[in-house]
């Protein structure tokens, strides 16, 4: 193709493909290449992620979810005409008229028309409440009716169906229902055992499912009462959203004469060229290798064969590959290669677990060699890797289900990502294979995710490649033999283990000496709560004085967490969850003086929420009159010690575990670490405290105690791991001591105990090496360490309440101090007040 | 410490506080004319920066509680309540959206301090 300079290029459509397609273009453009560019689009917005248009009843809003401003149309001198759809192509004179009644000639036309909601023709589709799923106005149309509405249903199991439910549930339906002509959910995607699991997930969130059920009638008098089967039932329903599959956007290109299929779509060649060589057709509206590719991946790649095209390049639209991982309300489904291929044509290995809601299938070729394809619900972890061993064909281990379920003893199943070849490709919205990354990352330096992001345009679309390439910059550095630093930020160029190191030695109190001693500038919202951190954990001063007040977190800086709206939440400590009935009172007869809600935590405590911050040196001197003293819930600090009620009242119990955890609770009460710290005591095997979810947890036996480490509840829960066994409370207390101090003294910043000890090279054996066996004889300096700070303790409101001069800065006004935040606001519910919704 | 602003003429200046109602390093927050304003001391560069005290990501009020600090030599502070940062010279977002937050005319005068609106 010869490449003309001041090419006019009319896009028809401005959805997502229609605006990567500008996109790519202006990207590929040499020098010598002028392009006219002319956008018509039918929505009154500019094109907006519309995979993600869930999220905008979720809170987000449309600006949130536009591709580009419009500033950015202008910027790169595109004319855009929004609620103006092309209406006639005339293919003679080369020119489009558009609704307004705009013509404008073209060199070349892309059409990216996209697709609408197909409506099956079921009687009564047009009554008051009967919806579609397609654009941002469709869902500010479904959200005014859902106001009114009690009970929803979405016609249609499919992928953009379950997006829909998902939708309805954020909406707050009482009853949300997904209807499915198929006998499973998701029938192109996954098997009947898949979408068992998945069913089974979607109604514990409270979906109701209906498989198998043909829709013959919609019910009711103008607006929608009900929906009537064909197997003689009926759902009562007061509205509908129809999402029962697309309906390619040709009617334009076949009233132009252009080939369209009977089915929908208009035909194109492997370059996107429609029957008129001078129009081009991609995204959703276009037919190619004999289908409609209804996802973004594919879309994209329709973009960039025309853009290349257009700027003189070669590139042709091979069948594209429809694996997809994606979240559906919640739960991760993915499918890649042919996930229903049945034996004899291969082996099939399945996975299921009901209790947890995970099934996962994966498809061999009947010599084992080769991965065909497979399913994933419940648990995609593994997609991205499996997706590359499919599509490289890359040789599979002795035990393919390995594969699925981890190799159990001896080696780690495959290599992981840097055993795949170059051209494998990592981010398939993006098209980018692991050589082009590890290019990057080689030869421009571009070390971080970040960088990345800007350079390749990876992780920036669906974001499913982002685990994969950072395990690429971090094996990629490190074949280069480069030892990766975690720099803290560009005011200190060194690690926190090494920060903590020279602070110590310079004896620094503040920040300003640690940023003038060893780093440069201001300091920022990363450096600052670190270095505060490290002074605490160092020598455990008030944290709010010698000007240390201002690079505490917000929650550090007022000793409460803030919470919507302004207001804070207060935590008094009650060590190992053992309180009197006069305490109790106290606390009851505070929130209600206060206007607090209450609530129970998960570590044994009340929390009092909505504390105005003026408020907060009153609420915590009648709580310190009364023998309380900071729970530090707002630090990154030893949180709770928790306890079940042990050997004195327990018929099971064998030692006394409150007994225990509040002397372990008082011992390290305020103690400021990297991140939190929880604990926990069982009186006996049993384990009612749910000791082994802890930093550290204490097990009673019948000889003593056994001590376990790094536990995680959270988003990552993971069991903690045995220390030591049957040894005395002093014993258990010492190596406490080091295995805390150590853990300060070496973790990266706001990094569990969990993850430090997952990264820490050794493992659990070196933990033990060093806490217990002392192989780097610093034992006792660990204890000597905890003990100053043991020593040093003192309870942080109380300093507040006795000082004027910190108690002066709980105001909000600071030339009003009997004033309150007036646009603090609260809602009522069950009995209480709750804070105000984001608005 | 003088004035910093450069649009002298058109505004009125509002007594905040005095100087020393506004922590080293940090905000606070005073109420001029129904308006929550957001006063910084940034001690170490000898500067004082008057904004909005809301936040326009999720309309809170709360910078005047923020941390402070610089990016590339610019001074910005973070909102308490995701992050978000904004430039204290010009109120644009540094975090890479499209929030802006207004910022004020500043005056510190015998241990006075000035808002002008």
């Amino acid at each position: 193709m010869s490449v003309n300079t001041n090419k006019r290029i009319v896009v028809v459509g401005n959805g997502m493909v229609g605006y990567k397609f500008c996109e790519k273009l202006i990207a590929k453009a040499k020098s010598d290449q002028k392009f006219e560019l002319t956008v018509f689009g039918e929505e009154p917005r500019a094109a907006y992620d519309r995979v993600h248009l869930s999220e905008y009843i979720a809170g987000k809003t449309a600006d949130e979810l536009q591709m580009a401003p419009l500033s950015w149309y202008a910027e790169n001198d595109i004319r855009l005409y929004l609620s103006d759809p092309v209406v006639d192509i005339d293919r003679q004179r080369k020119e489009v008229r558009s609704h307004h009644g705009l013509i404008v000639p073209y060199d070349y036309l892309v059409l990216a028309t996209g697709s609408g909601a197909f409506v099956p023709a079921i009687a009564g589709v047009e009554k008051e409440g009967v919806f579609v799923y397609r654009t941002i106005e469709d869902l500010d149309l479904i959200q005014s009716h859902a106001r009114k509405a009690r009970r929803g249903a979405v016609l249609g199991g499919g992928l953009l169906g379950l997006e829909a439910a998902k939708a309805l549930l954020d909406l707050g339906l009482e009853e949300a229902h997904v209807v499915e002509f198929a006998p499973r959910l998701m029938p192109r995607q996954i098997d009947e055992a898949g979408s068992g699991i998945l069913q089974r997930q979607l109604e514990s969130l409270g979906l109701n499912i209906h498989l198998s059920k043909s829709t013959q009638q919609i019910l009711g008098g103008d607006t929608i009462e009900g929906m009537q089967f064909a197997d003689g039932t009926v759902l009562d329903v007061d509205m509908l959203v129809i999402s029962a599959g697309i309906r390619p956007r040709d009617e334009v290109a076949k009233a132009a004469g252009l080939e369209t299929h009977p089915r929908g779509g208009i035909v194109v060649d492997n370059f996107m060229q429609t029957s008129d060589p001078a129009i081009f057709a991609i995204g959703e509206c276009a037919l190619a290798h004999q289908m409609i590719y209804g996802l973004i991946a594919p879309g994209y790649e329709m973009a960039d064969v025309v853009a290349a095209r257009l700027t003189g390049e070669e590139k042709e639209f091979k069948p594209y590959d429809m694996s997809t991982k994606l979240k559906l309300i919640g739960v991760d489904v993915a499918s890649f290669g042919d996930p229903f291929v049945e034996e004899p044509a291969c082996r099939t290995i399945t996975y299921e677990n009901k209790a947890k809601g995970i099934y996962k299938r994966i498809n061999v070729t009947p010599d084992g060699k080769e991965l065909l394809g497979g399913v994933l619900v419940g648990d995609a972890e593994q997609y991205n890797m499996l997706l590359q061993t499919c599509k490289n064909k890359t040789v599979l281990p002795p035990d393919p289900e390995d594969l699925i379920l981890g190799s159990r003893g001896g080696e780690e199943a495959g290599a992981g990502v840097m055993s795949l070849p170059d051209d494998a490709l990592i981010c398939s919205c993006e098209a980018l294979t692991k050589g082009m990354i590890c290019h990057e990352i080689t030869e421009n330096n571009h070390t971080t995710i970040d960088s990345l992001k800007k350079a390749t345009k990876a992780c920036t679309g669906c974001g499913g490649c982002a685990p994969l390439v950072k395990d690429l910059i971090q094996g990629t550095m490190k074949q280069q033999g480069l030892y990766i630093r975690n720099i803290i930020c560009e005011h200190f160029d060194y690690t926190r283990q090494e920060l903590l190191d020279m602070v110590k030695m310079n004896g620094y109190r503040t920040f300003s000496e640690v940023v003038e001693g060893l780093g440069k500038d201001d300091g920022c919202e990363t450096c600052k709560p670190l270095v505060a951190s490290i002074l605490a954990s160092l020598w455990n001063e008030n944290v709010l004085e010698k000007g240390r007040a201002t690079i505490q977190d917000s929650n550090d800086r007022y000793l409460a967490n803030i919470q919507k709206g302004g207001t804070y939440s207060v935590v008094p400590r009650i060590p190992g969850g053992e309180i009197t009935p006069d305490k109790l009172i106290v606390i009851g007869e505070v929130a209600k003086k206060y206007g607090l809600y209450t609530k129970i935590t998960g570590g044994q405590r009340i929390d009092l929420f909505g504390a105005h911050v003026s408020d907060l040196p009153k609420i915590w001197e009648e709580l310190i009159a009364a023998g309380f003293e900071s729970g530090h819930a707002y630090g990154k600090a030893l949180r709770t010690v928790k306890s079940c009620v042990g050997s004195t009242w327990c018929r099971f119990g064998v030692q006394d575990s409150v007994s225990f955890a509040i002397e372990v609770e008082e011992r390290y009460k305020g103690l400021r670490a990297p991140h939190k710290l929880k604990s926990a005591v069982s009186g006996c095997i049993r384990e009612c405290a749910e000791a082994q979810s802890k930093d550290f947890g204490i097990i009673a036996t019948e000889k003593g105690w056994n001590l376990y480490v790094c536990g995680n509840g959270g988003s990552k829960p993971q069991h903690a791991q045995l220390l030591a066994t049957d040894v005395d409370k002093e014993t258990c207390i010492r190596y406490i001591d080091r295995f805390l101090m150590f853990y300060i003294k070496t973790a990266d910043p706001l990094t569990r105990t969990a993850t430090w000890l997952n990264k820490m090279e050794g493992g659990m054996s070196y933990l033990k090496a060093v806490v217990v066996d002392d192989v780097l004889g610093i034992g006792e300096e660990l204890e000597q360490e905890m003990q100053t700070l043991v020593n040093n303790f003192k309870c942080e409101w109380k300093e507040v309440v006795d000082n004027p001069e910190l108690r002066k800065r709980f105001n909000h006004f600071v030339n009003a101090p009997e004033e309150k935040d007036p646009t603090v606001q609260f809602d009522d519910m069950r009995d209480q007040k709750r804070a105000k919704e984001w608005a | 410490m003088e004035l910093i602003a450069d649009k002298k003429d058109r505004i009125t200046w509002h007594l905040a506080c005095h100087q020393s109602d506004v922590p080293e390093e940090g905000g606070a927050c005073a109420l001029i004319e129904g308006k929550q304003i957001a006063i910084f001391h940034f001690t170490r560069r000898g500067e004082w920066y008057a904004t909005d005290n809301e936040c326009p990501h999720r309309q809170q009020m709360a910078l005047s509680r923020g941390m402070i600090g610089s990016q590339q030599g610019e001074p910005k502070v973070a909102c308490p309540f995701h992050k978000k940062t904004f430039s204290l010279k010009d109120g644009s977002c540094l975090s890479g959206e499209e929030y802006k937050i207004n910022t004020y005319p500043i005056l510190v005068k015998d241990g006075l301090v000035y808002i002008g609106i």
